[in-house]
């Protein structure tokens, strides 16, 4: 019993861990679609704000420029897609596509070209890095049965980003369904054309949806190169921003829901290589190339409509002109 | 798109234009990085189209740009975004890995090769399939399906490699290697068959089979009534359905074909350089071929330019990759995605100042006409 | 009393002074690229006054009324509220000035509440908590003082066309609106609605709000209006006081002539019923019979024609007799095929069985804007042999099949290979009729067939339609242009939410009778009923 709850705990770790970056992404995603803005480069901005926090905390010494420096890479990409989608109704697909393409070569380019090894920037001391943070009484109800492992162990110990990460839930939610902004994000994604003629920019609009989404992909990035790791290694994210868009759509666009794919996606990464070699009546042995492809799977199924329908911002991926 | 921009603009300085920004920037970013922006270029030239081998190797990559172009035009055509390329390839290669390992012991090359092409076509034909039925049935965006199917193609593969095809006693997830007669005859090969003397590349007979598919798309989409009715559904759905068209079904079987010209890939890939199933040889070519789409404006003719530029691009990266050492094939990459950026999502960018500079040069010639 | 052009039309007092104009419009221009939209207009419209601006399609009524409101910028001119010279430079300057604006094609958000659709853009502050109560108590004054009653909670989406509409009005309200613009407010409402319509407006100019109604429906501004502009090709031709005009004389200054309503001859050459349609029901995705159990035939050599406002389901109707959408129940019969819910039949085998369609909304459904003419001119014919050589098109036949159409039907200018989408309306139009009656079909379904169309095109297709007729075809016209219906009908069906009420001969029709059946008025019945 005491085995399988250490188990639970380790597991539950783990997944706080993967999912922070999946949740970042998610919720930056869900204010670009919610406006109507197709992104599928939340992939690119996240390594672009890893690679650049990592090589501003290497250069300066300093985690909190390192996060600047990943954020202000996440914006320059976000308003590059703004630019093409908004300014310029370009494709916004393929604008999405470019970005990735364009991230995943220029970090390793410049990675080799400034630090010499082969994409990855140099490795970071603590004080460069963002460390995990012991909550208060979390040493002194350790001992304590249940409760006091699981404040010690799970809900304190994680960096900052983590904590950034699982507020930014609520707070996404709040600025959605609570404020003015929130309530023009979303009719401006079902029906731009509505809000035009009640007088608001559409394009001030949308361009703050996407500014949003690079503030909080810069985030994701930097945990993941400076705080969930020490280093920018190339090509770190893995995919991770498509797994974060998966979640997003799993989540029907909205927060509470997307929040939870991401957990769920997160266990699921967590408990793949636990799984391995395990048996499982009836099938025999998990692949762990399966449970690595189950997030991709499930976002199928749900869009095969079999877990329910999933329907998109209504004006998503038409770029706005004014009819004559 | 402008209708006022006569046509030789529209499909030819306009796409120059993009392309030339995308140099542009490029070369900004080797200045970056402390090199020389016209030296890179004249190494990635003389990469390219110098020597025999970087020649054969340039039109190798070609071959495969041709081929997932052209599977990203048709679907395009049918107003479909087929970003599964990667994984349609991927899929293509392994029916074309399983038809020879099963059978290259007991049949001949004339019988293996046209097997090799129908096997190519199915798999990755099936591979679009899916996500095809699930757009045209069940409304399931195709863009995110196609994505997710890259990724499960990959996942699977890695699967199959090690748990299942690889060649007993090795380490490296591969296949056994298949025996000559299933393997597609090298231009080098071909070459000194007829006299002339070329260095060895990876170039094969798949380009033949490429250029031909080239023509089969252009005669299809534009020539006979299947597509005009994919055409049809492309421009304006609703008027196919008034026309009687089925609109889902020209969707699946659109995607099959693009699947299928994907699959072929994995023919050149498989039985024409590799000659056993491995993983990761499509290494980015379903990616690459939405860039040449775009830049060859979903037209065969465009898509064999743009592929030869692609593959120029690459060859010669790697060729600068080779003598520079601060410099890797990561550039290329670079390169791609500022290309895909310029002549897809700002393709029109320029369109403004460009009307523009036209109307103010065809002005003077009307006022001199009317005096 | 005829009046000049640009002269003041303000209500005179008994004391002879003028009271201030709520808007004046001085000399506006406006071109999109070559086409000129608007042209030198100015238009003084009185406060307090329910004016009314007429014209044809593509008058320029809208394009102004969008300047006004901010949607676009004019060219050239000026824009007084008050008096006052504003500057509009868009929909919130607009607003500022206490302009609102209902359009013809409602800007609401379906997934939003009607609360919400009302607060979106108006809030009282960042957070929506406060606006939320302020918006709910606004509601229900207003409801008070217009008898405009609509449940603040309900989802948008799932609302009636003509709550659709209040909730417009009320957005407009909402923001202060003392002037308010109405663009074709009719087009989708009942008659009923159309009468709730008029208590709205005339209580909202109780309360001084001035009201500016868009409309080509001559009817509703003789019933309604103060006063009257009439426009015509971007210009304003006329201003009237309504009760010192009539419909004759407004139709006349909208087309620029003498307009003459023609009425159908009689003639023999009727035979048996080509289509048949028994106890149809069409029910749409949101579970609304849209077509309720309607029967009726289609005899070969007469022409059928259905009168009815828009959005009585005579386009739902036409769908599934052309094969673009199945029967829910019932069933209809051309030649032996019995087409079902069960057993449908696509557009492709309706072609088949000879049956020809002519859609309602051409650039739609009707041709395909990036082909060429040539391209357009076989569509839904896409199969036919005579197009075809082995697996290939034969371009050189297409090429020769549209040049001989545009030549018969006067379809300019007449090269196949030019962009579909370069054609003007009415030539568009008489391509499609042309592709159409070519085939020399059993049965002609036609949608609004001059909707958009000048007038020497109109007069020519109409003539077309006749000879096809008389030629033995069997002829379905669907159209709101009662003038239309009755010039060209043998029979009139007039439809009716979704049902057939009435049928009239054509020799036998006339226009009060047809509009008491449009609007479901039974004058016999209310007669017995009292006596």
């Amino acid at each position: 019993m005491e085995e399988a709850f250490v188990f639970a705990i380790l597991t539950a770790t783990a997944t706080v861990r993967v999912a922070t970056p999946l949740i970042l992404c998610a919720m930056a995603g869900l204010f670009s679609e919610r406006s109507g803005v197709i992104d599928i480069s939340l992939e690119g901005k996240m390594l672009a704000a890893a690679f650049a926090a990592a090589t501003i905390a290497a250069v300066t010494g300093s985690a909190w420029l390192g996060l600047a420096g990943g954020v202000t890479a996440a914006i320059c990409l976000a308003l590059l897609h703004g630019f093409a989608c908004i300014t310029h109704n370009g494709n916004q697909v393929v604008s999405g596509l470019a970005i990735n393409i364009l991230a995943s070569g220029l970090t390793v380019v410049l990675g080799i070209a400034w630090f010499h090894r082969g994409g990855d920037t140099p490795s970071l001391e603590a004080a460069a890095r963002f460390m995990p943070i012991t909550l208060p009484l979390a040493d002194s109800v350790a001992g304590m049965p249940v409760l006091g492992t699981l404040y010690s162990r799970l809900l304190s110990g994680h960096n900052l980003l983590v904590y950034v990460a699982f507020l930014a839930v609520p707070l996404v939610w709040w600025v959605v369904y609570r404020t003015r902004f929130g309530l023009r994000l979303r009719a401006v994604g079902e029906n731009p054309t509505a809000v035009d003629t009640a007088g608001i920019s559409v394009t001030w609009l949308r361009y703050r949806a996407v500014l949003i989404c690079g503030v909080l992909t810069g985030i994701a990035g930097t945990y993941l190169s400076i705080a969930h790791n020490a280093s920018f290694v190339r090509d770190m994210t893995a995919g991770q921003g498509y797994i974060a868009l998966a979640a997003m759509i799993f989540g029907k666009w909205r927060p509470w829901p997307a929040f939870g794919a991401c957990l769920m996606f997160g266990l699921l990464d967590a408990i793949a290589i636990r799984l391995q070699g395990v048996h499982v009546p009836g099938i025999g042995e998990v692949p762990v190339q399966f449970i690595q492809a189950l997030p991709y799977i499930m976002t199928v199924v749900l869009l095969a409509g079999f877990m329910g329908r999933a329907v998109a911002p209504k004006a998503i991926g038409v770029p706005y002109v004014k009819e004559r | 798109m402008n209708g006022e921009l006569p046509r030789w603009i529209d499909i030819g300085l306009i796409p120059i234009l993009n392309l030339c920004m995308a140099l542009l920037v490029s070369g900004l970013i080797i200045l970056a990085i402390g090199e020389d922006p016209l030296q890179a270029v004249a190494i990635m030239v003389r990469g390219a189209f110098g020597y025999e081998e970087g020649i054969g190797y340039t039109l190798y990559y070609a071959t495969n740009f041709i081929f997932t172009g052209l599977a990203v035009a048709v679907a395009f055509h049918a107003g479909l975004f087929n970003i599964g390329g990667e994984g349609q390839a991927y899929i293509g290669g392994l029916g074309v890995g399983l038809i020879l390992l099963a059978f290259d012991s007991v049949l001949p090359f004339a019988i293996l090769a046209p097997l090799g092409i129908i096997a190519a076509a199915a798999f990755g034909a099936a591979w679009a399939a899916i996500p095809a039925y699930l757009q045209a049935y069940r409304g399931s965006h195709i863009v995110i399906t196609t994505i997710m199917f890259n990724f499960i193609a990959a996942a699977l593969m890695v699967y199959l490699l090690v748990n299942v095809l690889i060649k007993p006693g090795q380490m490296s997830p591969e296949s056994r290697v298949f025996l000559p007669n299933a393997h597609l005859p090298f231009m080098h090969e071909m070459l000194a068959g007829l006299g002339i003397q070329f260095t060895s590349t990876p170039l094969n007979i798949s380009l033949i089979w490429a250029l031909v598919c080239c023509v089969g798309v252009w005669a299809y989409i534009w020539r006979t009534r299947w597509g005009y009715e994919l055409r049809t559904v492309g421009f304006n759905e609703s008027a196919a359905v008034y026309a009687g068209i089925r609109p889902r079904r020209i969707v699946v079987a659109t995607m099959c074909i693009s699947g299928a010209l994907a699959g072929f890939v994995g023919l050149n890939e498989i039985m024409g350089v590799h000659h056993r199933l491995l993983i990761n040889f499509t290494a980015g070519y379903g990616f690459t071929g939405i860039a040449v789409s775009l830049m060859g404006r979903n037209h065969p003719f465009g898509i064999v330019l743009a592929s030869l530029l692609f593959g120029a691009l690459y060859q010669g990266g790697a060729e600068l990759a080779f003598e520079v050492p601060t410099i890797t094939r990561e550039l290329v990459v670079t390169i791609q995605g500022l290309v895909i950026l310029f002549s897809g999502a700002l393709a029109y960018m320029s369109t403004p100042w460009v009307t523009r500079i036209y109307r103010a040069l065809n002005r003077p010639a009307v006022a001199s006409s009317e005096v | 009393m005829a009046m000049q052009h640009g002269a003041r039309n303000g209500a005179v007092t008994p004391e002879g002074t003028h009271p201030p104009a709520a808007v004046e419009l001085r000399g506006i221009d406006k071109s999109f690229g070559t086409v000129r939209a608007n042209h030198d207009v100015s238009m003084r419209i009185g406060a307090g006054t329910i004016h009314g601006i007429v014209g044809e399609n593509g008058a320029g009524k809208s394009t102004l009324m969008s300047i006004l409101y901010g949607f676009y910028q004019a060219d050239a001119g000026e824009i007084r509220v008050a008096g006052k010279p504003v500057m509009i430079k868009s929909s919130h300057d607009a607003i500022a000035a206490g302009i609102g604006m209902v359009h013809q094609h409602f800007m609401l958000v379906d997934t939003f509440t009607v609360l919400e659709n009302v607060m979106m853009g108006a809030e009282s502050g960042a957070l929506l908590h406060s606006s939320i109560q302020k918006a709910r108590s606004e509601l229900s004054r207003l409801a008070q003082e217009y008898s405009l009653a609509v449940d603040p909670d309900a989802v948008v989406g799932d609302l009636p066309v003509g709550d659709l509409q209040r909730v417009e009005i009320l957005k407009a309200l909402y923001r202060n609106a003392r002037i308010l613009i109405l663009d074709e407010p009719t087009g989708v409402l009942t008659p009923q609605e159309t009468t709730q319509l008029f208590r709205i407006l005339a209580a909202l100019k109780a309360q001084g709000v001035t009201v500016i109604l868009i409309t080509h429906k001559l009817g509703e501004v003789m019933a309604v209006t103060d006063t009257v502009s009439v426009m015509r090709h971007g210009e304003l031709v006329a201003d009237r006081t309504t009760r010192e005009t009539s419909k004759e004389e407004l139709a006349e200054l909208m087309v620029g002539r003498k307009v003459r309503p023609s009425v159908a001859q009689r003639h023999d050459t009727i035979g048996a019923a080509a289509l048949a349609v028994e106890h149809l029901t069409v029910r749409d995705h949101l579970g609304v019979d849209r077509v309720k159990d309607v029967s009726f035939d289609i005899k070969a050599g007469e022409i059928v024609g259905i009168a009815g406002v828009s959005g009585n389901g005579q386009s739902e109707l036409l769908e599934v007799l052309a094969g673009i959408r199945p029967p829910t129940a019932g069933r209809m019969v051309i030649v032996d095929r019995d087409v079902t819910a069960s057993a449908p039949c696509d557009a492709a085998e309706m072609r088949n069985l000879r049956l020809a369609h002519v859609p309602e909304d051409r650039q739609r459904l009707g041709l395909v804007a990036a082909f060429t003419a040539a391209e357009s001119g076989i569509l839904g014919y896409q199969r036919e042999a005579a197009y075809n050589r082995g697996p290939y098109l034969d371009y050189d036949a297409v090429a020769a099949h549209c040049g001989d159409l545009m030549e018969r039907f006067d379809v300019r200018p007449p090269h196949p290979e030019i962009g579909s989408r370069k054609l003007s309306g009415g030539n568009q139009q008489k391509l499609i009729l042309a592709r159409e009656i070519d085939r020399d079909p059993r049965v002609l379904l036609v949608g609004q067939p001059t909707r958009g169309v000048d007038i020497g095109a109109i007069e020519f297709i109409h003539a077309q339609l006749k000879r096809l007729r008389d030629r033995g075809c069997a002829i379905l016209l669907v159209s709101v242009e009662l003038d239309e219906v009755m010039a060209l009908s043998d029979r009139i069906l007039v439809m009716f939410e979704g049902r057939i009420v009435g049928e009239v001969a054509g020799e036998d029709a006339n226009a009060r009778d047809l509009g008491c059946m449009m609007a479901n008025v039974h004058e016999g019945a209310t007669e017995s009923r009292a006596s």
